[in-house]
């Protein structure tokens, strides 16, 4: 059961991915990004990663993709007019430079094997304790001082997106 | 059970896909759209070890992650829009203005 779930998102997620670098229409590119998006929350489920699946969904599939769709139908980009130019040169440079370097990561992942420490967090602390009790316990104790970072970086964010994104000052223009 | 080597093949691939769109396409959304993508691969590889280390760290990892491109995303839509207003076009090749 596992491994057929395992290999229905694998699929979905490739072949999410690979419609995204390949739609013309960005419209349709980001309704592939979310295909995308949701099977890799079905597989962080099936990693007993409840909490993390869960905020890839609001996250990623709601708001961060909200936020692509509205620029794109902000920016009115669904008819592009046809390239001039067609680089088709580049763009074989691109797919061969890809595939190497797929080659010599998985050449990597077969010829290596893990290993680590084991740590507290076996799936079954996870069923009884509950995924979102342990990353919280875990927030806020070992990682409070990167939990406030993160905040400090989404504001400075937020007044950086405001600043660029709002109308051109009068006289500048 | 699908072993730690099949969700990093998995990763692997999608982050391939990834570089592929950041190298091929040239509209700029698809761009940041190809870079979320080399993100989620890349958090998949965590929660993956997260798994089979029965650790909980890589989830955290993968938080302060979401948090980064949250706002890259946020920060980069900006800069397309600001660019767009300028210059009309979201196509990578025709915003040029620092290559001399």
């Amino acid at each position: 059961m596992e491994t057929v779930c395992f290999y229905i998102f694998a699929l979905m997620a490739l072949t999410g991915a690979v419609s995204v670098i390949t739609q013309r229409n960005p419209v349709y590119s980001a309704i592939s990004l979310i295909v995308t998006l949701f099977a890799v929350a079905g597989l962080f489920l099936l990693l007993y990663a409840q909490f993390i699946a869960i905020l890839q969904v609001l996250v990623y599939a709601g708001a961060i993709m909200v936020l692509f769709l509205f620029v794109i139908m902000l920016l009115n980009l669904g008819k592009q007019p046809p390239k001039v130019v067609k680089l088709v040169g580049l763009k074989i440079a691109g797919g061969v430079a890809a595939g190497v370097l797929m080659l010599t990561i998985i050449s990597h992942l077969l010829g290596g094997y893990s290993t680590g420490v084991l740590g507290e967090a076996t799936p079954e602390a996870v069923v009884t304790e509950g995924s979102t009790e342990l990353i919280g316990k875990a927030l806020f104790s070992d990682f409070v001082l990167p939990f406030e970072l993160v905040s400090i970086l989404l504001l400075v964010a937020m007044i950086g997106v405001v600043v660029l994104a709002k109308k051109p000052d009068q006289e500048e223009a | 059970m699908i072993s730690l080597t099949g969700y990093l093949i998995l990763s692997a691939m999608l982050f391939v896909i990834g570089v592929t769109g950041v190298v091929v396409r040239r509209n700029a959304i698809v761009i940041f759209m190809s870079i979320e993508l080399m993100l989620n691969a890349v958090n998949l590889t965590f929660v993956a070890f997260s798994r089979y280390l029965h650790g909980i760290d890589g989830q955290i990892f993968v938080l302060m992650v979401m948090a980064v491109a949250a706002a890259e995303v946020a920060v980069g839509l900006a800069l397309v829009i600001a660019i767009f207003r300028r210059k009309g076009v979201v196509n990578i090749d025709e915003i040029n203005i620092l290559k001399w």
